[in-house]
Order: C-alpha cells, then structure tokens, then sequence
C-alpha cells in the first residue's frame, strides 16, 4: 500500500507541475505541443518492452508487446522527428 | 541491476520531459527542449532494456524496426497542412498502445491465454491473489479494466477523428438517443470494468470491456463536424496521456506516470482553451449540435443588394496606400493552401512600407496553433503572429483587413445580436477596420450555418474566387503599382 501512495502522490504533483508548464506555452506554439506530448505519450514503450520481450511469457503475451512495442515506437519517432520538423521552421528567424 | 539505479534513471527522464516542455514556452528554446525531451525516452529505454532479465528481442526488434519506418514516414511526408491528420493519428497510437500493454499484463498475471476465439470467452479459476494481494490488487486490476476501456476509445476515436480531418467520412452518424445513447453505452462498459475487478477471470467480461469501449470511441466521435474538431484531437491527445498513465498505475512504473499525467493535462488545457474560444462547454460540443438559433435568419435578407464585390487589383490600390494591414486566416487558407502566396503579398506590402500583422483566432484551422506552423512554414516571423486579444484592440486604427478562408470567427452577431446561435463567442473585430476585404468563393455559411453580416457592411469588399489565386493576383497588382 505504501508505494501505492506515493505512485498516487507523484500523479497529483505531476498533474500540478503539468498545468504550471502548459498554461505557459503560447498559442503559436500549441501544435508542436501536440506533437511533442504524442512523442512523450510514447513512453508506454517502456511497458511494451516488458511485454514483448520476456522470454518465457506465453506468445500471446509477446504479440500484444509486439502490437504495443510499434505502435509506441511511431509515436516516439514520429512525434519527435515531426516536432522537430516544425519547430526548425520556428526558429528560422 | 539495482531497482533503485533503473528508478534513479526514470526520475532523470522524467526530469527532462519536464524541462522539454519548459521549452516550448518560448520559440527560441524549443528545438532545444525536443531534442531533452528525446534524450529522456532514450535513457527510459536503454535502462528498462538493461534491466530486463530474461530477454527474447525477435519482438521487440521488429516492433522498434516497424514503428520507426512508419515513423518516420508519417514524420518526413506529412503536410503541414495535414498535421492535424497527423496528430489524431499519434494520438490513437498512443491509445492502441496503452490499450495492447493493460491487455498483455491482464493475460501474464491471469497465467493462462486463450489458444482459439472460443476459449477466449471461458472463464479461467484464477488465485485470489495473482494480481496483488489485498487492496493492491483491487487497485491493479481497476487500472488495468480503466486503461482498456480509455485506450480502446482513444484508438477508435482517433481513428475517426483522422478519418473525418482526411474527409474519408463525410457523414455524422452517432448512436439513438444521441448523449443517452453513449451514457448508456459507457455505463454498460464501466459495469463490465466492475465484472473485472471483482472476478478476475471473468475473461468474457474482459473481452466485452474492449469491445464496447472500441464501440463507444466510434460513436462519441462520428457524430462531432469538422470545425469542432480541434476539441476532439485535443481531448483525445489528453485520454492518451491519462492512458499511459493509468498504465503506469498497472506496471509501478513511475516515469509512465510523470509521462502520462503531462500529456493528459496538456491535452485538458488545450481543450478548456478551445472550448472558451467558442464559447461553447465542453458538453456542448461532444453531444450537442450548433444551436438551432431561436428565429432562423434568412441569408437572403442580410445580402440583399448589400454585397458589394471587388477584383483582386482594385484590392491592391487599396493597399498600396495603407498604412498598416492585418491578415485574418482560416481554414480556407490552409484548404487552398496559400500560405507561401499570403506571405509573399505581405512581403510586396512591407516593400511599400505597409506594416503587415496576421490576426489568429485561437480556433482558426482544425487543431490549436494550425495557422501559426502553417505561416512559419511559408517563413512569417512569428512576431508577427498576434493572438485575438492583443490583435482586437487595434483594428481600429488598421486600414485593410484582409479576411482569408476564415468565417465564423468574424461574424459580428456573436457580439452584437443576442440570441444568436453564436452569441458570446469572441471573435476578432475586423469589422472596426476602415476597410474589410473578404476573400471567399462564395457567400455560403460557415460551420455555424449561420449568414455573416460582415459581407454585407458598407466598408466590406468581397473577393470571389480560389484564395490562392486571388491573393497572387493581388500581389501581381501590387508589384506593378
């Protein structure tokens, strides 16, 4: 249970920290904040990885990982590389 | 390895996806918190692969390999114009991700998977404890029920989002009963989540969560139109976040959670921003229709003999004698993609030492920020994007207005006629310019269906035709004066 409470206690503050970054981020910017969050979202690639590749894990499991592991893996690349694309045209002047 | 060094690790992570977001509160910062942002993911997945015991990589290779092909496709290919598509895409990625991972630790911890469809339904005699002892396990197996019935809505959802954004599904369809419908609907699905949780190996139940909550994202999203759109990705980029970090609830894994939560906030922000500028709940725009509008206005009666209409070179004096011009930008503008034509009319005023501002309304195009990566791309600086609240102020003293692709968000009756459908909503107030011009194709309505009687004000001149060419035309024009 003691962990239970401080998983619960790091979502909360996250939450806070969440509204205090994003209330600063300017309206000319809120696209790439889309992308760039898809790219963070794609973090459930660290539990994909869990799933796909515990040898040992029945294949059923693996394949739900492997589902899971691709499509976590376009959003990291895809968000990030497409972020990027649009905040070099940002910088640009 | 050590738990604690792999938990150290994710800390740093999330510390950087943190910072990466810092960054992107100014445009001169934000390259630089994308690529933080990206050095964190690469550390959260060195050490999870490093830390794992027994390891099979066949899956995992080929799961990185196609991802990023499809990646990195989708990322070089896609139009700027397009990138709404793109987003509702990620968006319902991410979903499907969260929904496969929930799925995977439902099977491991149930210890048994079903070799054919029809064993997939037969309930399994599970250990009381096998998903964690005591209140832990309640709390697991909620986040498991919870992540599948959000990530299986955001897939399809998403899914249709795109689907309506790439205008592959023209039509609304939604459940009977409209709002009922999909309460229902939902109900149904959170007592199957219920069925779950207090009978683990209730497999049936488990099968009918994913089910009707693939259903549900269907329904909620079919029946929303195109200008309402930027809420829907928005809320939909904020249930992948809550997903994956529901997610993290199931595995313990705190980076997930920091992850999650940002996102899911980000999203909620982006949402109440997108919702306030349309004046409109939340609810509102899920579930209800435009208002009907009390009396209909007849758009026959606002145009009458009003309209008066110019040609694109016309246009040009005008501006070659103005002072100071702002471009308000729509939808139409990136339909007709005109961005680059736009900037280069701004470019021939700015030779003749007119001062040139774009005005943008927060819902303009079809996601938050859509016109302002379509005008950085056609190489606007991006101090001269100005937001509705810093722009309205000034029309007063701008000489030409010129209104591109845009409709809705000009239309004065949302701040002078009550009961109108629109009433409230803030628009921008090109109508206290001395001169309007409004390139559009036709006098047709806009998504609210509503008649605008800005085309038909004296100082208003309307310029029929394809925005592109009209706006090179101009520039033509202006280049010759």
């Amino acid at each position: 249970m003691d962990i239970l409470i401080l998983l619960l206690a790091l979502f909360v503050l996250s939450l806070f920290l969440g509204v205090e970054l994003i209330t600063k981020v300017p309206p000319t910017l809120h696209t790439p904040l889309m992308s760039g969050t898809n790219a963070v979202s794609g973090i459930t690639l660290v539990g994909a990885l869990l799933a796909a590749g515990n040898d040992g894990s029945p294949m059923m499991v693996n394949i739900l990982g492997f589902i899971a592991v691709t499509l976590a893996t376009i959003n990291v690349v895809g968000g990030y590389l497409v972020t990027n694309r649009m905040l070099a045209m940002f910088k640009r002047k | 390895m050590n738990e604690n060094i792999v938990s150290f690790v994710y800390l740093i992570a999330g510390v950087l996806f943190t910072l990466g977001i810092k960054g992107l509160t100014k445009p001169k910062t934000a390259v630089r918190g994308n690529m933080l942002s990206a050095l964190g993911m690469l550390i959260a997945v060195v050490v999870t692969l490093v830390n794992m015991n027994t390891i099979d990589y066949t899956f995992i290779v080929a799961g990185f390999a196609v991802g990023s092909i499809i990646g990195s496709i989708m990322a070089l290919r896609i139009q700027m114009t397009s990138m709404p598509q793109m987003v509702a895409l990620l968006n319902g990625f991410g979903g499907g991700a969260s929904l496969t991972i929930a799925l995977a630790e439902y099977y491991t911890k149930l210890g048994v998977t079903p070799a054919s469809f029809a064993e997939l339904l037969n309930p399994v005699v599970v250990d009381g404890s096998a998903f964690g002892a005591g209140p832990e396990g309640t709390v697991a197996l909620v986040a498991i029920g919870l992540t599948v019935l959000i990530g299986a809505l955001t897939l399809t959802g998403s899914l249709v989002a795109f689907a309506k954004l790439q205008e592959l599904m023209k039509n609304s369809y939604g459940l009977p009963g409209g709002p009922v419908g999909n309460a229902l609907f939902l109900t149904v699905a959170l007592v199957a989540v219920a069925l779950v949780v207090v009978e683990p190996g209730n497999v049936a139940a488990m099968v009918a969560v994913v089910a009707l909550a693939l259903l549900l994202g269907l329904f909620l999203v079919m029946p929303i139109g195109g200008a309402d759109m930027p809420v829907v990705i928005a809320l939909l980029n904020s249930y992948s976040g809550i997903a994956a970090a529901l997610a993290g609830f199931i595995l313990g894994n705190t980076v997930l959670i920091i992850a999650g939560s940002l996102v899911g906030t980000s999203g909620l922000i982006l949402t109440r921003i997108m919702c306030v500028a349309m004046n409109r709940s939340l609810a509102n725009v899920l579930f209800g229709k435009m208002a009907a509008g009390g009396e209909s206005i007849d758009a026959d009666e606002v145009y009458a003999g009003k309209v008066t209409s110019a040609q694109p070179d016309e246009v040009a004096m005008l501006l070659e004698t103005a002072q100071r011009v702002v471009i308000v930008p729509g939808y139409g503008m990136a339909m007709a993609q005109a961005q680059h034509a736009v900037r280069e009319l701004a470019d021939a005023m700015e030779a003749k030492g007119v001062e040139v501002e774009y005005g943008i309304h927060p819902v303009a195009g079809r996601m938050p920020g859509h016109m302002n990566v379509l005008l950085a791309e056609a190489e606007v600086p991006y101090d001269n994007l100005v937001e509705m609240d810093r722009i309205n102020p000034t029309f007063e003293d701008t000489d030409v207005v010129i209104v591109i692709g845009a409709n809705d968000v000009t239309n004065p009756m949302a701040r002078d006629v009550e009961g109108s459908p629109i009433y409230g909503m803030p628009i921008l107030n090109v109508d206290k310019a001395k001169t309007v011009v409004v390139i559009k194709r036709s006098l047709s309505p806009g998504f609210a269906g509503l008649p605008n009687p800005l085309f038909a004000m004296d100082h208003t001149l309307m310029v029929y035709g394809d925005g592109k060419k009209a706006v090179v035309e101009m520039t033509t024009a202006l280049n010759q004066a």
